[in-house]
This record gives C-alpha cells, structure tokens and sequence, in this order.
C-alpha cells in the first residue's frame, strides 16, 4: 500500500518538477532550434514510457500484494504481448532517432557561405583568429609559437599576412550571418562551449576540429570549457559578441592583424618548418 | 541437446561431472588467509570492495559539500576537487562495482548456482584476490605521494592526463593509476577464467543453460564481455604508461604547455579515446548485467512467480553484450572524430535500447498477477526498477547524437550515469546482501534498520539525481568545482545545496546499513537453510551457511529450471532445482 | 578499430555457434525431468577450456594492440619500421619450437617417452633462443637510431615485441613445471595434458608473432590497400 503511494507520489513530484521548476535551458541563441525540438520530443516519449512504467510497477505492487490465500498465477511467458511490446518499443525509438539523425545531418553540413573563425584554447584561456580580407586563414602549427606569435600561425603563409588576431579579448561575430567554427589546440583537450549557442567541439591538439552555426541574437555570451583541461578548466572563460554588421565591422577595423603584430621584429624563423 | 527423460524416479547415479580435486587447507592461514575456497574469497573481494567503496562515498561527500556550499571549505581547491572527481569515479566503477559484482557476487553465487564443489581453478583464483588486494593498495598509495593522485577525470584523457597542469599529471599519482589498473585487469582475468570456465565445464548434472538461474547468465555473460573488454583499457595504459615515463608519442602531439615546448609529437589524443570507450562502454554493460541478472531472481523469488519470458531475457543479455561492443563512440560525439560515425553510432546505441526495454518490461509483467512479498530485497528490486528506467531513458537523450551535442560533458551526463550505472546496480547490491545474508551467514539481517535505510537510500538517490539532470539542462558542465556563468537565468546554487544535503544524509544511511551487516551476524534471527523459499541450487545445499565442498558427499542433480513457482498442482509454491518432484502435468498457454 | 572489431566477429562467431547448440530456443519450463547431459563443453578438460578462453584474451590484447597501430598510421608522423635480419631468424625459431612442441604433443600421444622428454627440452630451449633473439633485435634497433621514442614504429615494436615476449616467458614457465613433471614421471596424465596445452599456447604466440609483424612491416597495409585495389 504504502509502497504504491510512494511509488505514485514520485512520478507526480518528477511530473512536477518537470512542469514548473524554473530550471530549463538557458534562451537559445543560435539556428539550432531543431535540437531544442529534437530534445523536446524526446522529454515527451521518455517521460510517457516512464510514467507508465512506474505507475504500472505500483498498480501491481497495492494488486498483487502478498494476502493470505494469493496464489501467483503461472505463466512462463506470453508471446504475442512481447512481441507486441517489442514493436511498440523499435517504434518509439525509431521515432526519436529519425528527427535526430535529419538535424544530425545539418549539424555536419557546414554551408558553403559560412565564413571561418579560428578559436584556439589552451591552459587556460581563449584566442580567437578571423581570416582577414582574403577570407582566409593562414596555416598553423605549434611549432611556429612564440612569444610574439602565441597562436602559432605559419609566417610564410601569404594567406596568414592579414589574419586578424584577437588575444585575451573577445570574439564578434555579425548576426544573422553562418560560421563555421575551427577549433584548435595548442596544449590538451578543450571544448568551446556558448550555452546558448547549444552547439560545442571539442577542440583537440594535433588536429582542427569543427562545427558551424548562424547567431540569430545580438548580446553577450559566455564562453566556457567544457572539456577538463587541468586545474584552471573551470576558469576558462572569453565573451561571444553577437553584433550588427555596422558594429562589427567598427570593431574589426580596430583589431591588429598578424602582420602587424610581427613588424616590430624581423620575423623570426622557426628552427624546424 | 536436451532429451528429456520422462521417468524422474529412475535410478539416477550421482552426477558425472567428474569431482575437482579440492585443495583441503591444513593451516590457518590456509584456511583463513589464503584461502582457495570460492566462497571464502567472495567474502574477501566484497570486503576489499565495500572498504574502498567507502573511500569512494566519502570523497562524494566533499565534492558535493564543495558544489553545495562553494567558497566555505578551503582546502576543497580546484586542485583537490578534480582528484576528488578521479579517484571517485575510479573506485566506484572499478574497484567497487566491478569487483563486488564479478568477485564477490560471481565467487559466492557461480558455483553454488551451478551446482559445482569450487571454481574450476581455485588457485588462481586465489592469486585474482591478492593481485586485486594489490590494485587497491597501489591506488589508495597515490593519496599519500606527493603531488597527490591523479586529477584527471576517471576517464584519463592525454595529454592532460600526463602534463603538469593536471594535479598528479607530471608526479607519481598517474603513474600509480595506471599502475593499479593494470594489476587490476590481471587480477581480473585471473578470477574471470574460472568463472567463465566454470560455468562451462562445471555444471552439475542436469543444469543446461537454460536451466541457470538468469544471475548466472548476467554474471557470466558480463565476465565474458570483461575479459574482451578489460584488454583495451590495459592496451591503453600501457601506452599511456610508455608516453608519460619514456617519452614515446602514441597519444601526446606536438604541444606547447604553458609556454614551452615539449619533445612530444605526432601522436592521437583520439587514438586513446577509442580504446578508453572501448572498454568505458561495455564496461556500463559489466556492472549491469549482473543487476540484470540478480534483480531477475530477486523478483521472481519474492512475488512467487517464474521469470516472465525467460527465454527472451536470456537472449536479451546475450544480445545487448553483443551489440555494446559497437557502440563505443556515443562517447564521443563532440570529441573531434569523423562526423559520419554519429550516424553509425547512435543508431547502434538506440538500438540497443529495445532488450534493455524488454528487460524492464519483463520485470514488471512478472509482477503482474504475482504474489508480492513486500520484503527487502523485492523493495529494493522495485526500486532498480524505478531508478534503472528513469536512468535508461536519459540515455535515449545522449545516445541520440544531436540531443548529446548541447548536453554532452554537463551535468545531466553525470545525472544520467548515476542513475543508471551508479544508483541503480548499488540497489541491486544492497538487495542481493539482504537476499543471501543469511545463506552466507545463517542469519537474517534486521528489518527494521534494513527497512530505514532501505527508504532513505532509494528516495535520497532519486532526489540527488533526478534534480541534477535540470543543472544539466540549464548548462552546467561537469567537472567545475564552482559554477558562476551569465548564461544561468535562474540560479542553481540553492538546487545545488539541495542535492548536497540529499548525498549527506543518503551517506550516513550506508553507515545504518554496514552497522547492520556486523550486528545481525550476532543478533539476526536464525534463517535456516532456505527462508526464502527459493527454487535455485544455492538454497538446497545441506549446510547453512554452506561448507567447503558445498555440497556434501554427491553433487545435487538437476531436474528442472529455477523458477517453478506457484506450479498449479504443486503442494507448495515453490520446487526446489533438485527435486525430482511429483510429476505434474503443466498446463500451460503457449 | 577494425582489427579487433574483426577478431571480435570471430569470437562472436564461435560463441554463437556453440550456443546455437545449447537449446537456447528450448522452453525450460516444459522440461522437467532428468536430462542426460553431461554439463560442459563435451569431453574437453577444464584446463583447456580455460586456455581457450585465455587465448580469447590474448587474442583480443594484440588485436587491439594491432588497431592502435593502424589507427596511429594514419597521422603524418608515421613512418616504415626498419628491422634487422636476425628478425627473420627469430621468426624462423619460434616456428620450429612450435613444430617440436608438435612433435612431443604426437610423442606423448604415442607413448614415446624419450623423444617427448627430448622434444619437450629442445622446445624450451630454441623458444629461450627467440627470446635472446628479440634481445638482439632490440639492440641493433637502438643502434641504428631506432630508439624508443624516436618514431612511432619503433615504440610500437618494442611494446609489442615486450608484451608478446612476456606471455612467451609465461609458457616458458608452464613448459618447465610439464617438463619437471614429465621426469619425475608420476603424472602422466597431467603431463600429457600439459604438453599439449603448451604446443596450443605456442602455435597461438606465432599466429600472433607473424600477424604482429606483418602490421608493422606495413605488409598488412599493403594486403588491404591491394585488395580495396582489386574490388
Ligand atoms: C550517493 C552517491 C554518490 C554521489 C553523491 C556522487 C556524487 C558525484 C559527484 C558530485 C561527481 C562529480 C561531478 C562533477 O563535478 O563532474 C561524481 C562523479 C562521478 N561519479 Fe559519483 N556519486 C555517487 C555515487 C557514485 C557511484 C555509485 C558511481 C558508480 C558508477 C559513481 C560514479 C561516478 C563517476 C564515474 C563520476 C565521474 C568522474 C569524472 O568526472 O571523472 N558515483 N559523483
Ligand atoms: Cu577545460
Ligand atoms: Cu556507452
């Protein structure tokens, strides 16, 4: 009895909880609103089956409570039922995993539009590189770090000459406009995680990462990590500017581009290319 | 295969499975230490388990003391807390969950369930205790080097896991993880052959497969899928071993740490996460089904009802040990790896989702039209049930390649492991020591302690972790000792403290329950050989709690399956594996 | 992961097939009575059972050894292990210890107690000279510059050639108890049994050897580059 009642109590209270609690994700910032769907769809089938579930558990648990004179019935198994189960079940399934492998297929296809950015993380802090007027990034390897070359771009890459190079500072980007974002890593394992954007990589070193999205709101956004790093993972923190165009390209035209950056000094030449 | 004899009362020789030589120990020691008998070092792995898993609890607490009042105990820093996170996760899977299913659970129940005297090799499986006794001491040891231990997340990612910026990365405490999770893949497969190999060749006659109890299936199928998987965790420490002491590349590439140059190069971080993941899956497989498998009989045992469609649950875990060992990468959707694998991978994940759902589907229709004795190990078998579907369930969300891209690496991962591989096998646990106590030790454990913690510990859980997959919607990553971000529009700090407050007082229950386990071996009640009333082989030896031998002069002889419960006809609700019994014609709807 | 994903498929293989025998269809409920089954896999004793299921194990360790190194391949820093000849005569060695081990195993069989004895000692004996062979080979690396850490191959090779060793010093181990128990002559049943286990052991560590160094040697690469050629 009181079994059943508990068991009762605790679908309603999750019920609940799932209803009315203030905890639910954070505003969504960026096209993917498709996976809030996609996770939508998925609360509702999940939480259907799980109700019935347990509330099934405690109708047998208060029906078939142990009383004197009950005699369990003998019934080793019953085909049609678990067949019946098993097709309602593939079908549930098949249900959530269909819409999550379409908008899966999005999340890879990045649009030929979409401009780049580079974000390179390491212990324990943010740098962003824009490709710069010819739209493209220069080549980059940590052996080409240095002091006045922290993001390790390739000097004798021309296509490197204009990148825009933004160090401790935060990154722009124009709304409403696709990019595709390439992760790297100069040291260990990072992830570039924008909440509201919904989308994250990890970002590895050895090897450029990627995933791309369109910003559909201006504001402020906080950047985390969310790939342990090391003692300062949880401290890894930058700010996404979502702008209008005009804004943002005030703001690109005050950034110092990886030329300028290296003209104090003569470029100085890696030992090994 | 099978032919089935009519004639029970025809004269029937003793078994021919031929008797093992067994070791007879002379001395204390022998007996007592080193022991050989399986039983004997069931107790001995459990114990080990149980007093690292405790280990284990408590540096929960301090996590969740530091997330539920950040900023109040100073010596929880960054540093700590992440070696907090490493050697918890650690113990809980490996060196509790793993060892007390497989070399506690596995030793005592294999070879009374089958039938058998011993374990087919009992010195080795001697050796498997020691070397797993070994592995314990090695981790516990990196508490006390300097540096302290590890900090790099159980799941020992390069190249942080090696470099200085992780507590433990560039001093002894990874190398001695690495260390003892080598020695405890040794000790594994030592234990793993005999129970492999026993529940092969050492069935007593009359027990096929069919006729095993379904915890013998989900120890053994799970011990099979160790002994595959545990290889690629070692594979993957060696190297790890060889990159952080002899400066070979395999996974560490070029880098530059903190502003210097490493002689590092070329190497895969990747390269080790599919190894990891390939053991780090089926390893979730390892400690359930056995869950799997003992919350089977607990229930039938307990609502006098055969297991509802036994054939499908035993091909139910052949089927879901099979099929995790390819789906790996859903552990590694945002990790970098070729897009186009998500496809492959949450398509084999959401597959393997319709067994476990028939699984639980069967627990429950077992229930129906049974006859529930409300007893300990039936609340807690209800409870698996209950924490073990919500758990399953949040794995649709993370197996479903773009729903785990937003959710991937918050807390609504931790949230959902907990459930399903943290709370749920535990309860399994705690359900099995109430259910074969007092084979082991004659005595009953008391009810009323048992019915306390058994309240505290199911709701407790649930609301530590049911709340925590909110966090995780909300944003939150996992592995932050703190959490302050502008992204969180409603604050989770009081959610937080909710939780923690949850974890202590779930904590302290544990304490109830280990305080119960030492005093009922006194003051229990006399159990007698059989209080259950249960059908499975372990129950009809001829000595409580059962001697060295199990079985007396001849080994039983096996009639029938174990789960004749309620037989219509039957003179009592049950008939026990080895009794020949009336004959009875079973009218059954096919 | 393909290769132990391959070698998973035929131990996924086997086990299916021998289950498929187990009546897994059969309705147990309906089945009472005795069943006049001996338990287990027929007539096979324990110990060889277990070492099947140990060569399972060790199957799956070098398998997976065998996809680490074609998944580190693939990156640019890879390149072809160079290997002495005394490799060869390595590989020639392990193959006639196999085969001698063989020869006790049909000498035992037979009765043929001397020549068991002799064939048992001159297998331990030409495996120890394996074993101070990879030592060589070892050695000759180092020299030709091909140290440890110097590229991925060779820390490749020395793990693998390490771990292969240590599981041969292994059944070196097994190999001296049969062969003591063999001289003092009291358990030749026991005996018996452990000659044959050892020549199994052994054939399996050369399987392994030569699928190991075909990986290396990029020979396995090449055998899937030319068969995706010809499909
Ligand atoms: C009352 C019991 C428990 C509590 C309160 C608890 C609490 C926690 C907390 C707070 C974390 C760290 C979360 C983070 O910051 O990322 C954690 C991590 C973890 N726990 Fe538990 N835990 C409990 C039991 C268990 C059990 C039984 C298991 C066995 C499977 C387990 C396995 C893990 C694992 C694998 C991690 C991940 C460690 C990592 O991120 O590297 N826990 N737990
Ligand atoms: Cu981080
Ligand atoms: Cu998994």
């Amino acid at each position: 009895m009181i079994v059943a009642l508990i068991l009762l109590l605790l679908v309603l209270g999750s019920v609940i909880f799932h209803l009315v609690s203030p905890w639910w994700w954070t505003p969504i910032a960026s096209n993917w609103a498709y996976i809030d769907s996609t996770l939508v769809v998925t609360f509702w089938i999940t939480g259907i089956v799980f109700a019935a579930v347990v509330l099934f558990l405690a109708y047998c648990v208060y029906r078939f409570r142990h009383q004197p004179g009950r005699k369990a019935d003998y019934e080793p198994e019953n085909k049609r039922l678990e067949v019946w189960l098993t097709v309602a079940t593939s079908i549930g399934v098949a249900a959530m995993l269909a819409p999550g492998l379409i908008v899966w297929k999005q999340f890879v296809t990045v649009p030929s539009e979409a401009t780049e950015v580079e974000v390179v993380g390491q212990q324990w802090s943010w740098s962003y590189r824009l490709p710069g007027a010819d739209g493209k990034l220069g080549a980059s390897g940590v052996n080409w770090i240095s002091a006045d070359n922290p993001l390790g771009v390739s000097p004798h890459d021309s296509n490197g000459a204009d990148d825009v190079i933004v160090e401790g500072g935060d990154l722009h980007l124009p709304i409403g406009k696709p990019v595709k974002v390439v992760l790297r890593s100069v040291d260990v394992l990072h992830d570039f995680y924008v909440p509201e954007f919904r989308a994250k990589m990890d970002m590895v070193p050895g090897t450029v990462t990627y995933f791309w999205f369109t910003p559909i709101r201006t504001g402020e956004f906080e950047v985390l990590c969310a790939e342990l790093c090391g003692t300062g993972h949880a401290f890894m923190r930058s700010y996404v500017q979502v702008q209008e165009q005009a804004e943002y390209d005030a703001w690109l035209g005050e950034q110092v581009t990886f030329a300028s950056l290296q003209r104090p000094r003569p470029v100085r030449v890696a030992a090994e290319p | 295969m099978a032919n089935v004899s009519d004639r029970p009362d025809a004269g029937i020789p003793p078994a021919e499975v031929p008797d093992l030589p067994l070791p007879h120990p002379h001395t204390w020691w022998g007996r007592y230490v080193f022991s050989q008998d399986a039983k004997y070092i069931a107790i001995q792995y459990s114990g080990t388990a149980i007093a690292i898993g405790l280990v284990g609890l408590v540096l929960s607490w301090l996590m969740r003391l530091q997330l539920g009042f950040p900023g109040i105990f100073d010596f929880i820093t960054p540093e700590a807390y992440y070696q907090f996170i490493t050697m918890h996760g650690m113990i809980m899977v490996i060196y509790l969950l793993t060892a007390i299913f497989l070399g506690g659970f596995g030793n005592y129940l294999i070879p009374l369930m089958v039938g058998a005297r011993d374990m087919v090799f009992p010195f080795v499986n001697m050796l498997s205790y020691w070397i797993y006794l070994l592995a314990v001491l090695v981790l516990v040891a990196s508490f006390f080097v300097p540096g302290g231990p590890t900090g790099a997340g159980w799941t020992l990612y390069p190249p942080q896991a090696i470099l200085s910026g992780t507590p433990g990365g560039q001093g002894a405490g990874i190398i001695l993880m690495l260390v003892s999770l080598i020695l405890f893949i040794i000790g594994f497969t030592m234990g793993g052959l005999n129970y492999v190999v026993t529940v092969l060749q050492a069935r007593t006659r009359g027990m096929t497969l069919m006729r095993m109890p379904l915890t013998v299936w989900g120890i053994f199928t799970a011990t099979v899928m160790a002994l595959l998987a545990f290889p690629a965790l070692f594979v993957a420490c060696v190297m790890m071993l060889f990159d952080r002491l002899l400066g070979t590349s395999f996974f560490m590439p070029a880098l530059v740490e903190l502003g210097e140059t490493l002689s590092y190069g070329g190497g895969s971080p990747i390269v080790f996460q599919h190894l990891f993941w390939f053991f780090g899956h089926p390893e979730v497989y390892i400690v359930a089904l056995p869950a799997f498998g003992i919350v089977s009989d607990l229930i039938s045992v307990h609502a006098r009802k055969n297991i509802f469609g036994y054939r499908m649950m035993v091909w139910a875990i052949v089927i879901i040990g099979a099929l995790s060992f390819i789906v790996w990468a859903h552990h590694m959707y945002v990790s970098g790896m070729h897009p186009y694998f998500g496809f492959f991978f949450a398509t084999t994940t959401l597959i393997i989702a319709v067994p476990t759902a028939i699984k639980v589907y069967n627990w429950v229709l077992t229930l129906w039209k049974g006859d529930i004795h409300l007893t300990l190990p039936m609340l807690f078998a209800i409870a698996f049930i209950v924490t073990f579907a919500n758990g399953g369930l949040t794995g649709l969300f993370l197996g479903n390649v773009v729903v785990d891209v937003p959710l991937s690496d918050t807390m609504f991962v931790v949230a959902h492991f907990h459930m399903v591989m943290g709370v749920a096998p535990i309860l399994v646990i705690f359900g099995a020591i109430y259910h074969w106590y007092p084979k082991m030790t004659g005595r009953m454990l008391n009810e009323a302690m048992g019915q306390i913690h058994f309240w505290v510990t199911f709701i407790g859980a649930y609301a530590i972790f049911f709340p925590m997959h909110y966090v995780g919607l909300v944003g939150v990553p996992r592995r932050y000792p703190e959490i302050d971000a502008s992204f969180i529009t409603t604050p989770v700090a009081g959610l937080n403290a909710f939780i923690s407050v949850a974890a202590l007082v779930v904590g302290a229950a544990q304490v109830l329950f280990l305080f119960n386990l030492l005093w009922s071996l006194r003051a229990g009640r006399a159990a007698g050989p059989n209080p259950w009333r249960a059908c499975s082989l372990e129950w009809q030896t001829p000595d409580t709690p059962p001697v060295h031998g199990n079985w007396g002069k001849d080994l039983p002889v096996v009639y029938r399956w174990a789960y004749d419960y309620s037989v219509p006809g039957a003179p009592e609700d049950f008939i026990a594996q080895n009794d020949p019994g009336p004959r009875i014609e079973k009218d059954v709807p096919l | 992961m393909s290769i132990v994903l391959v070698f998973l498929l035929v131990v996924a293989l086997i086990a299916g097939w021998w289950l498929s025998r187990q009546g897994l269809t059969s309705k147990p409920w309906l089945e009472t009575g005795e069943i006049r089954t001996t338990a287990g896999v027929g007539a096979a004793p324990a110990a060889k059972i277990g070492l099947g299921v140990f060569l399972a194990v060790v199957g799956g360790l070098f398998a997976l050894f065998g996809s680490a190194v074609t998944m580190r391949m693939d990156y640019a820093d890879w390149y072809q292990l160079r290997l002495p000849s005394v490799v060869w005569i390595n590989t020639a060695i392990l193959v006639l210890s196999s085969a001698v081990l063989q020869i006790a195993v049909s000498a035992a069989r037979r009765g043929e107690s001397a020549l068991l004895l002799a064939s048992v000692a001159a297998g331990g004996l030409s495996t120890l000279a394996f074993l101070v062979g990879q030592l060589l080979a070892w050695r000759w690396l180092v020299d030709s510059g091909q140290s440890l850490a110097a590229h991925p191959g060779a820390s490749f090779f020395y793990v693998i050639t390490g771990l292969h060793g240590l599981h041969i010093l292994g059944g070196l181990v097994a190999l001296a108890r049969t062969g003591g128990r063999l001289r003092r002559g009291n358990d030749p049943r026991r005996a018996r049994l452990g000659v044959e286990l050892c020549a199994i052991y052994w054939h399996f560590l050369l399987i392994v050897w030569l699928g190991m160094l075909a990986l290396l040697l990029g020979w396995a690469s090449d055998l899937v580059a030319l068969c995706r050629e010809l499909l």
